[in-house]
């Protein structure tokens, strides 16, 4: 075994940790929130800036991958075209379960200032959403915020049993 | 999709109408006040037919015949050293005579130039490609096609380049209805999940404004928030968010809110 410098016997004893199946499973599941790179409009600015290094959100396991089938999360940030809808419905099935979905801005909320017969209303007419970010774009604290909120949403979860599928329909 | 009325001032009228109104004008000036669009302009008339000309904002304006655009602007490119197409569209002027008005933005870096190049075609009518001549009129022609409907003869890829290719109407039209016909109401609805669909996703609410405070479907009133769907009744206690729940969260610090450091300077 390794030399290590730490006492057990006295920094809190033996390497080991009691705990349930629910909170491991639900500790490994918000601390590792893979998002996916999906930036579409001005929010996804924010969104980089909340990966940079100012606000640097791998301290959360927030990393964010360039495919839907190792992402967690997809945050939709930014304005979303009718002709894009389709796009997001396909990525969003290509995300395996448990996935979440953070709205993040007015535009992916509501549809935003694009009153107009081009833009979807509420991306949440697509896919089901789990959190909605207000803000016009949200800085990146409320996306910290929101991806904190997440993550105790996630452990509020049974991991142990089968979680119903969300669906919009 | 609903006919169109003409919409000038029709809320200022009813109120007060100035008799003596002039709809003011960019003031044009004659050709022949500039030299260098003077000989342009008498090179173009030996070929083709002009049937006006002159200049407005130091921009020349040419009106031409839709046969002869493509030998204008060939023309205008190998002997004028009008070498780039900057922009290119139609305008809409169906509600007044059925047309459409076509303009062609030209460049000249040498002569530190630009001539404006238009022509009138009907509604339905197609116009010539200058895709041969600029390569910018390949997506320029592409968005009008898109935009208007009209198409461009002897273009290599004549589709839509902004709407989906299933999209039905042309949105620059001044009949095209800003919240939308059903079809474009209904779109992605239609295209992911069937018509069936409609009963259950419901109509777009297209009211950004609308706010109501006792909505806890849609609206959270921070500070204040209560589980989704509960019935508001406006005295909501305080609620105060934390990040992690009273047991604490396994495996990691309990975030001790007195000896952490708040800022609260925004110009730190």
């Amino acid at each position: 075994m390794a030399q290590h410098k730490v006492n057990y016997t006295q920094d809190g004893g033996l390497p080991v940790a009691l705990t349930s199946i629910d909170k491991i499973v639900n500790w490994g599941r918000s601390n590792s929130l893979w998002a996916l790179t999906y930036g579409l409009a001005c929010c996804g600015i924010e969104m980089m800036a909340s990966g940079a290094s100012r606000f640097d959100f791998d301290r959360y396991g927030t990393i964010f991958r360039a495919s839907p089938r190792q992402a967690d999360v997809m945050i939709v940030a930014g304005t979303l075209t009718k002709k894009h809808a389709e796009f997001i419905k396909r990525l969003y099935d290509q995300m395996t379960e448990p996935r979440w979905v953070i709205s993040m801005g007015s535009c992916a909320n509501t549809g935003g200032m694009f009153n107009t017969y081009a833009t979807v209303q509420g991306v949440d007419r697509i896919i089901p959403v789990d959190l909605y970010l207000p803000g016009c774009a949200p800085r990146p604290e409320t996306l910290q915020y929101g991806v904190m909120l997440l993550q105790k949403k996630i452990r509020a979860n049974h991991a142990s049993k089968a979680q119903k599928a969300k669906r919009l329909m | 999709m609903r006919a169109y009325t003409p919409k000038d001032d029709v809320q200022a009228k009813s109120y007060y109408t100035d008799r003596y109104y002039v709809a003011p004008q960019v003031p044009k000036s004659d050709v022949e006040s500039d030299e260098v669009f003077a000989s342009d302009l008498a090179a173009i008339k030996a070929k083709f037919k002009v049937k006006e000309a002159f200049i407005q904002v130091e921009q020349m304006v040419v009106y031409i015949d839709a046969k002869d655009i493509y030998g204008v602007l060939e023309y205008m490119r190998d002997e004028l050293e009008y070498t780039q197409l900057s922009e290119l569209s139609a305008i809409d002027w169906l509600a007044k005579d059925n047309t459409f008005e076509i303009f062609y933005q030209m460049l000249s870096m040498n002569k530190r130039k630009r001539i404006r190049i238009k022509y009138f075609i009907t509604n339905g009518q197609a116009v010539n490609s200058v895709n041969e001549l600029f390569r910018s009129a390949d997506w320029s022609e592409r968005e009008m096609f898109d935009m208007f409907g009209i198409e461009a003869n002897g273009h290599p890829f004549m589709k839509r380049i902004l709407m989906p290719y299933d999209w039905q109407g042309n949105p620059l039209l001044k009949t095209y209805p800003l919240e939308g016909d059903e079809f474009a109401a209904w779109y992605e609805v239609d295209k992911i999940y069937g018509k069936e669909a409609r009963e259950e996703i419901g109509p777009e609410i297209r009211d950004t404004a609308r706010v109501d405070r006792y909505d806890s479907e849609r609206f959270a009133r921070l500070g204040h928030e209560v589980p989704k769907g509960t019935k508001i009744t406006g005295d909501e206690p305080v609620t105060e968010q934390t990040y992690q729940e009273d047991g604490g969260v396994f495996l990691i610090k309990k975030l001790d809110k007195d000896s952490s450091k708040v800022i609260d300077d925004p110009q730190r």
